[in-house]
């Protein structure tokens, strides 16, 4: 079968440079003059997070400063990137706290069940994205940073609007 | 002094009649003032322009640009510099040192001392005499800088060459035909103006204009042939061939580092600066202030010396500013259409023009058009000869519009062509069917 070379005539409108360039030039100084740039001065002015922004890990601590975490052994086993190391303990009460309780923020893929598994209310996923560190090691956050974290956390859902209306 | 006759020549008079230049130590140290004052001027000028360069190219495509050092962005240049300085030299292996190190100062050189010839303000007058206002006010300014501006392309190619690298050299040999093809259009399209003014020096030039009008009306298509010239002469886009990032990396310049590729940039930007300041002195009447016969004149005070000194850096800077407009509207060329473009369209075109513009100003002469200032503010030679190249722009604009000069890939075929292709398909899909 043989192959046909499909020629179009191009009008001159198509194949012209000096129209072309024109309307090139009209449209660049356009949008120089358009003062409407949407830059946005980040480190100077930050974007407002969504409340169900999920960031920065947090621990949440009770009224004596102590971890709300009882070491269940949930989240570590719902993350799916396995980036939670958790070592239970048992005080002489038989209360049970986390002995070792560790979040390697490089694996984590910020899904938030960690904070929708936990029955304390106890880890929570944050609104908070500003993590750099000089070593990789850094990202692996122990208990005592967990709990020293300031920031808000995510409302997973809003309480009011369980269902995202 | 010049050709033209009768009350023409009054105002040419009147400025040479009061022309008593100043001599001996006094002109030396003026000199040597005026060499320090527009070398600073010029380097300080390129490192803002880099800043421009950046400003303008953010804002075309909706960005802010560098805002963060010095109020603006202002201090960016300072950074750079101060960064350059600091970094590495590193010297390949397999360069040819001796070129390598001398490659960026023959391309920086002939970029600043160009400037030299050109007037860039009104005379004042001292106590010691009158100042021109520019470095070295040569009889022969044009010639000199025709002699000069051709001396830059050495840099390139001996930096291309010493770097024995594939991309450097093939850099290299692109500056060198492209440059060597664009400066004879160029001279061609500056020999209009000297025809107009009867002279090659560039104050001359520049009284021409005050009498009788800014020569980018008269001579349009001149002016047209020396902007595209220019601007392939300095090697910006759309004809940037030599660095072409996206097919020889970074051109001549690929080898080089730290400060020695920092003065590739500033002879970049100061071949920008003059040939900004050519057009403005051969096209938009040099110092000139439009509209005004008070400038022409003496008395040459100080601050009709500031204020031509201001109106000249008004031109100069739309131009530059008109550079980079384009190189961040343009894409580049190929390497055939910028060859074609200068060969089959810019040098027939500039060398029929030349005997276009010698005939014209022939047969007005011989008609007796005055060439001075008449009705309107507007002298009748000036108004023939701008009539005359607006009708030939538009058809040189027709011509160009065709897309058969520097055609994209699919401009129309003739139907010879297209007989031709279909032929050639028609034998290959033959010559698969015998081979299964």
């Amino acid at each position: 079968m043989a192959i046909q070379v499909k020629v179009l005539a191009r009008p001159v409108a198509d194949a012209s440079y000096v129209r072309a360039m024109l309307s090139g030039m009209a449209l660049t100084f356009k949008h120089m003059m358009n003062p409407h740039k949407k830059t946005e001065q980040y480190p100077d002015v930050k974007w407002a997070l969504s409340p169900r922004w999920r960031g920065t890990h947090r621990m949440l601590t009770d009224e004596t400063g102590k971890a709300k975490c009882v070491a269940c052994g949930l989240c570590p086993q719902i993350c799916p990137a396995n980036c939670i190391k958790l070592v239970p303990g048992e005080d002489e009460e038989g209360n049970r706290y986390p002995l070792v309780y560790e979040i390697d923020e490089f694996r984590c893929i910020f899904c938030g069940y960690c904070q929708e598994v936990c029955p304390e209310e106890a880890i929570h996923v944050g609104r908070h994205y500003e993590n750099s560190e000089y070593s990789r090691e850094g990202f692996v956050y122990d208990l005592e940073r967990l709990t020293s974290q300031t920031h808000p956390v995510s409302e997973l859902w809003d309480p009011a609007d369980p269902k995202g209306e | 002094m010049l050709q033209t006759a009768g009350a023409d020549s009054v105002v040419y008079k009147q400025f040479y009649d009061q022309l008593v230049p100043v001599t001996a130590l006094p002109w030396l140290i003026f000199t040597i003032v005026k060499m320090l004052v527009v070398f600073t001027v010029i380097m300080v000028g390129v490192a803002m322009l880099t800043l421009a360069e950046r400003k303008i190219s953010a804002w075309i495509q909706d960005r802010i640009g560098p805002n963060r050092t010095g109020y603006g962005g202002l201090l960016q240049p300072a950074a750079d510099g101060l960064k350059n300085i600091m970094k590495e030299e590193t010297y390949p292996d397999a360069a040819y040192t001796p070129l390598f190190i001398l490659a960026p100062m023959l391309s920086f050189i002939p970029a600043l001392i160009t400037f030299a010839v050109i007037p860039f303000a009104a005379p004042l007058s001292t106590r010691w005499g009158l100042v021109e206002m520019s470095v070295a006010d040569l009889p022969i300014g044009f010639l000199y800088i025709l002699a000069i501006s051709s001396l830059g392309v050495y840099g390139i190619v001996l930096a291309g060459w010493s770097s024995n690298n594939k991309y450097s050299l093939l850099g290299g040999l692109r500056s060198s035909a492209q440059m060597v093809s664009y400066e004879i259009s160029m001279g061609m399209a500056a020999v209009a103006v000297l025809l107009l003014s009867g002279n090659v020096s560039l104050n001359a030039i520049v009284h021409q204009q005050q009498a009788m009008g800014w020569n980018v009306f008269p001579l349009l298509i001149g002016f047209f042939i020396f902007c595209v010239a220019a601007f392939a002469e300095t090697n910006r886009l759309p004809f940037d061939l030599p660095e072409a990032e996206s097919e020889l990396i970074a051109g001549y310049h690929t080898e080089y580092s730290a400060m020695k590729f920092s003065m590739f940039f500033i002879a970049e930007y100061s071949n920008m600066v003059t040939a900004s300041a050519l057009m403005v002195t051969l096209f938009f009447g040099g110092w000139d202030i439009p509209g005004t016969q008070w400038d022409n004149l003496p008395p040459w005070t100080f601050l009709k010396f500031a204020l031509t000194l201001g109106f000249f850096f008004a031109k100069l800077l739309f131009f530059l500013f008109l550079y980079m407009w384009i190189r961040w509207t343009l894409p580049r060329f190929r390497y055939d259409q910028l060859m074609s473009l200068g060969w089959k369209f810019m040098l027939p075109l500039a060398l029929a023009y030349i005997v276009i513009t010698g005939g014209a100003i022939l047969v007005l002469d011989m008609l007796q058009v005055p060439r001075s200032v008449q009705w309107f503010g507007i002298s009748p030679f000036w108004a023939a000869l701008g009539v005359l190249n607006v009708v030939l722009a538009v058809l040189v604009f027709v011509i160009l519009d065709r897309g058969r000069i520097i055609s994209p890939a699919y401009s129309r075929l003739s139907p010879i062509q297209i007989a031709r292709l279909r032929a050639m398909s028609a034998g290959r899909s033959l010559a698969a069917s015998q081979g299964d």
